[in-house]
């Protein structure tokens, strides 16, 4: 078919070559997630915590990391990581700390925008309870943020899913580069493009999919 | 830890120094973010329109296929598949130089966004600007033309903005088909020189100054668009 042969796939080879890199690229969308949301919430409540303190330099590093492409932020920190901690350190373990630090300052501006859609009668009422602001907003202002935002959370990380791919630049094996080298090996490396293609595609789409469920869901309770 | 910034002035081994070359890179960037862009706005317009066409189903089924079939790819892989699967499924592509390969990859992987804020745009629309365009007896064809899509337009500007600028860092994967930009001088220059923070900061400085000039052109146009008495609301974080 159009110059292309695809018969050269087997289970071997998928196996051998490709189920390691979706592993690593699902491990790696998944620690960046959590990881993500977790120190971008406390970036956004440094940045609406009204102390300039706190506020300026979470403003800083949110729109730095934010005006620079990924793939160089993935080269810095492959640059800078062993020069900090004194010896050198795995594409592996590099891309998974850069992506925590970089998708932090993209879930800071969704979790931003989450807690700033809660009514402030709410954060009112609960000051009124005696809450602390720790209580406030562990117990009314976040998980609300948080169910509100839940579709954009997702779709950033579907984002992050397929922005794994650019660990291309330290040489990590990721889903890309299992299929990469099958396709240098055996000498089909279009082929393996494609096929790469395809993967990313039914993964990527099947998750959106599901998120726009979510999203009519959600949108009926509220 | 010191500083060395002697470095640009060195010769890179074929007779300019660093500092030309990173220009020279800075250049490449531009060029592909550019044209990537007037490909992917003029692609983003047509097919966002296409989604808001009820009366022909088939248009809109094509739309919506490519705006999945472009979204739901990782953009690096978009940039392999124009690069090496392309010309060898179309033999026609492989007089076609790398660079408008990339600006293809970027740029359609760009209009797949661009669509939906386009399409986001039009259906924002109150339902009484498109019945008064056609009650005034335009075609629908005028009626986008003259109506709906300047005001369309006008709407998306924010997003648009940012995904601008989005489209700008986004050039950087260029770098992995070795066109000679921003990205690939970083990491030439960085193997070559060892001197890894004094290239990729400035690398850095200049992706950051370009981000903030799109930020401007955008808030100029945007100025000079606006029809007076008509607020556009902002747009939500994520993305990139």
């Amino acid at each position: 078919m159009l110059g292309l042969d695809l018969t050269f796939l087997s289970w071997d080879i998928i196996s051998k070559f490709v189920l390691g890199g979706l592993w690593f690229s699902i491990k790696l969308t998944i620690i960046a997630t959590l990881g993500g949301i977790v120190f971008g919430t406390l970036l956004a409540l440094m940045r609406l915590s009204g102390r300039k303190a706190l506020m300026l330099p979470a403003t800083i590093y949110v729109n730095g990391m934010r005006s620079i492409p990924l793939v160089m932020v993935i080269l810095w920190f492959f640059l800078l990581i062993p020069f900090l901690i004194g010896k050198p350190i795995g594409a592996e373990v590099s891309a998974i700390v850069t992506f925590i630090a970089f998708e932090a300052a993209y879930f800071s501006e969704i979790m931003r925008a989450g807690i700033q859609s809660i009514p402030r009668g709410q954060v009112h009422a609960g000051q009124a309870l005696g809450m602390s602001y720790g209580q406030n907003m562990r117990l009314v202002v976040l998980p609300q943020a948080f169910r509100n935002m839940l579709p954009v959370l997702l779709t950033q990380t579907i984002i992050l899913f397929q922005d794994t791919s650019l660990v291309y630049a330290i040489g990590a094996y990721d889903l890309l580069k299992g299929f990469t080298n099958a396709g240098k090996i055996y000498g089909r490396p279009e082929e393996a493009y494609l096929l790469a293609a395809v993967v990313y595609f039914v993964i990527c789409f099947a998750l959106s999919w599901s998120v726009k469920r979510l999203q009519a869901r959600i949108a009926i309770i509220r | 830890m010191s500083w060395d910034w002697q470095v640009f002035l060195n010769d890179d081994g074929s007779g300019r120094t660093y500092l030309e070359w990173m220009v020279d890179a800075w250049g490449w960037t531009l060029a592909v973010a550019g044209s990537s862009w007037v490909v992917a706005v003029v692609m983003g317009a047509l097919m966002g329109t296409l989604r808001t066409l009820q009366d022909s189903p088939w248009l809109v089924r094509l739309a919506t296929v490519w705006v999945e079939l472009f979204r739901n790819i990782p953009l690096l892989v978009q940039v392999f598949l124009w690069y090496f699967v392309v010309p060898k499924m179309f033999p026609l592509f492989q007089q076609v130089p790398g660079f408008v390969l990339v600006v293809f990859a970027l740029g359609f992987f760009t209009s797949a966004r661009i669509a939906e804020q386009v399409r986001a745009g039009i259906q924002a629309l109150p339902r009484g600007q498109r019945y008064a365009a056609l009650a005034m007896g335009f075609t629908t064809a005028q009626a986008y033309r003259y109506v709906i899509l300047p005001m369309a337009l006008r709407i998306i500007l924010p997003p648009l903005t940012s995904e601008s600028m989005n489209l700008l860092k986004n050039s950087a994967v260029a770098f992995a088909v070795s066109i000679a930009e921003l990205t690939m001088f970083a990491m030439q220059a960085q193997e070559e020189t060892s001197r890894g923070v004094e290239v990729y900061l400035a690398v850095t400085a200049l992706y950051m100054l370009s981000a903030f000039a799109v930020n401007r052109v955008f808030a100029y146009i945007e100025k000079r668009v606006q029809i007076p008495g008509f607020i556009v609301a902002g747009g939500t974080g994520g993305g990139h």
